[in-house]
C-alpha cells in the first residue's frame, strides 16, 4: 500500500462536507482511476493525498503511517495535471523545468537524469535547452510527465492528464503512462471523466458522486457491470463509435 | 440550392501562412454537417470566416455564400441567418449580464418583441432548452450557472431568432460527459423540430458520429476525406481518418472489453 484514505472526509467550516467517508487504497502496480463530475470532489480528494491540505476526519497513510509531507514523501508521489500549458514556467528552459524536483529533493541536477526522463517520454536529449512555447500541447504534458518521473517516483497522481489533447495524442500519451509503469515499476492513480481512458490504464476503478464514494472495485466489475445509478448513468453518456 | 457553400476558402495569417487551403463544401437546409480535425486543423477559422468574424489581420481569399450574402466581402445576417454556440458558454456570454436580458437582446432586436411579448418569448426560449425554473435562471448572471445550465442559455441565444443555419464549434467539449450527452440530445431535437441546419465543429469523433449526418476531415487547414460520418468510421480512406477512427476505437474498444 503506497498510499490510502481511511474515513476521510472533508469541509470547510461553514457549509456542507465536500468529502464524505472516503476509504480508497493505492496499491503498488495496480492503477486506480478516480471517476466523477465536476463538483464530485475529485480534485479535493487529490490535494489531500498529496498533503497540500489536511482532512477534517479520517486519515491518510503513506506507506502504512499517517502522512507527512517530507522527503520520502516527494520523492516517491509526483504529480501531472490537466493543463501543459500552465504548469510549466515558461521562462525556463525545459532542462530546468525537468530537473526542479531532484533540486528541490537535494538529489543534484543530474543532466544525465533529465536526458534519462527526456528519453523515456519520447523527447530527443536537445529538448532541454528549448523553452515551453516552442512545444505542442501534448509535447508539454511529455515534458510535464519527464519533470513528474525524472525522480524516479513509485506514485504518479495524474490529475485530468489527457482531457485537454487531441484524441491521436491522447492515444500517444496513454500509450507512453502505460509503458512507463511497466519500464519504472510506476504506480498510478488517474483522475477522469474519461471512461475510455480508465478502461485502457487502470485495473481499478472508484466512482465519486456528490463527495461519497459510490462505488469501487474491478475496473472491469464496476465499468462492465455498474452497480449505482449514478456509474449507469455516466456509461450510458459516454458517446459510442457506431458498431460495424 | 444549398444554404451555405462554401468554395475555395484560403485563410491566411498576416505573415501569409496557409492556415485554411482551398477548402470547399456545401451545407443544404437541413442538413447536419461536421468539420473534424484536431488542433491546428483550421476547423474554428472556417466557422469564424462563415459568419465573418475572422480575426483582423487574418486575410480570407475565395467564395462563401450564407443565404445569398458574400460573408467575405460583405457579411451579412449573423445572428439571424447563422448563429453560432461556442466552446466555452462563460465567454460567450456576458458576465454583467442576466440571462434573461442576452437572451433577450436577439429577441428585440431581430424579432422586434416588447413588453410582455417579450418577456414571453424570453420565459419561451428557456423553456425550449429545457431549463426548468426559468424565472430563477433568467435573473441569474452566468457565474451564478453550472456549465450546462450556461451552454443551454447560450443556445438559447442561438436560437431565440429562429436561424436557418446553427454553427455549434466544440459545443460539448466542456461540459461533463452526462452534461454532453444531455446537450447533444437537446440539439438533436431542435434542429429536428426547426429543420435548422447544423454545421457541427469538433475534434471528437464519437460525439460527431452521434449528431452528423457528413462529415469532412480537415488537416492542417485542408479536407483530406468526406462523406457520410457512418462510412467514415467503417470505411476510412485517407491514412490521417484512419489514424482518427484507430484512436477513438482504441477507447471505445476498452470500454467494451469490459462488458464481457
Amino acid at each position: 500500500m503506497i498510499l490510502s484514505a481511511d474515513g476521510v472526509g472533508f469541509g470547510y467550516r461553514r457549509g456542507a462536507p465536500i468529502l464524505t467517508d472516503i476509504s480508497l487504497d493505492i496499491q503498488a502496480g495496480r492503477n486506480l482511476a478516480l471517476v466523477g463530475e465536476s463538483g464530485a470532489g475529485k480534485s479535493t480528494l487529490l490535494r489531500l493525498l498529496l498533503g497540500l491540505a489536511r482532512p477534517t476526519t479520517g486519515v491518510i497513510r503513506f506507506d502504512g503511517a499517517p502522512l507527512t509531507v517530507g522527503r520520502p514523501f516527494r520523492r516517491a508521489v509526483q504529480a501531472v495535471f490537466q493543463d501543459p500549458y500552465s504548469s510549466l514556467d515558461p521562462r525556463h528552459r525545459i532542462g530546468r523545468i525537468v530537473a526542479e524536483p531532484l533540486r528541490g529533493l537535494g538529489l543534484g541536477a543530474d543532466p544525465a537524469k533529465v536526458t534519462a526522463a527526456l528519453d523515456a517520454v519520447g523527447l530527443p536529449a536537445d529538448t532541454a535547452g528549448r523553452y515551453p512555447h516552442e512545444f505542442s500541447g501534448g509535447q508539454r504534458q511529455r515534458i510535464a510527465i519527464a519533470r513528474a518521473i525524472v525522480g524516479n517516483p513509485r506514485l504518479l497522481l495524474a490529475d485530468e492528464p489527457v482531457s485537454a489533447l487531441d484524441l491521436t495524442t491522447r492515444v500517444r500519451i496513454v500509450d507512453l503512462l502505460a509503458s512507463l509503469c511497466s519500464s519504472h515499476g510506476l504506480t498510478i492513480m488517474l483522475v477522469s471523466h474519461d471512461l475510455g481512458v480508465v478502461a485502457e490504464l487502470c485495473a481499478w476503478t472508484a466512482v465519486l458522486e456528490s463527495g461519497r464514494l459510490v462505488e469501487q472495485g474491478e475496473t472491469a466489475a464496476v465499468l462492465g457491470r455498474p452497480s449505482h445509478p449514478y456509474t449507469q448513468r455516466l456509461l450510458a453518456s459516454v458517446p459510442r463509435l457506431p458498431l460495424s | 440550392m444549398s444554404l451555405l457553400t462554401v468554395d475555395g476558402l484560403t485563410v491566411r495569417a498576416p505573415g501569409g501562412r496557409v492556415l485554411v487551403d482551398d477548402v470547399s463544401f456545401t451545407v443544404a437546409p437541413g442538413d447536419r454537417v461536421g468539420l473534424l480535425g484536431e488542433s491546428g486543423s483550421g476547423k474554428s477559422l472556417t466557422a469564424l470566416a462563415v459568419i465573418g468574424l475572422l480575426p483582423r489581420g487574418i486575410t480570407a481569399t475565395g467564395e462563401i455564400r450564407l443565404d445569398g450574402a458574400d460573408m467575405l466581402r460583405k457579411p451579412r445576417g449573423r445572428g439571424s441567418v447563422a448563429a453560432t454556440v461556442f466552446q466555452e458558454p462563460l465567454t460567450a456570454l456576458d458576465p454583467l449580464m442576466t440571462a434573461g436580458k442576452q437572451i433577450a437582446l436577439p429577441l428585440r432586436r431581430f424579432r422586434g418583441l416588447r413588453g410582455t411579448a417579450l418577456r414571453d418569448g424570453v420565459h419561451a426560449a428557456l423553456d425550449e432548452v429545457l431549463l426548468t425554473d426559468t424565472e430563477r435562471i433568467a435573473r441569474s448572471y452566468p457565474h451564478q450557472l453550472s456549465g450546462g445550465q450556461r451552454q443551454r442559455v447560450a443556445i438559447a441565444m442561438a436560437l431565440a431568432c429562429r436561424p436557418k443555419l446553427i454553427i455549434a464549434d466544440e459545443p460539448t467539449t466542456a461540459l461533463d460527459v452526462t452534461v454532453q450527452a444531455e446537450i447533444l440530445d437537446l440539439l438533436d431535437r431542435i434542429v429536428a423540430t426547426h429543420g435548422t441546419s447544423l454545421l457541427f465543429i469538433t475534434h471528437d469523433l464519437p460525439v460527431a458520429a452521434r449528431i452528423v449526418r457528413d462529415s469532412h476531415v480537415l488537416r492542417a487547414g485542408r479536407i483530406v476525406e468526406s462523406g457520410p460520418i457512418a462510412a467514415l468510421v467503417e470505411n476510412p480512406a485517407h491514412d490521417y481518418t484512419r489514424t482518427l477512427v484507430a484512436s477513438a476505437r482504441r477507447f471505445d474498444e476498452a470500454l467494451e472489453r469490459t462488458r464481457r
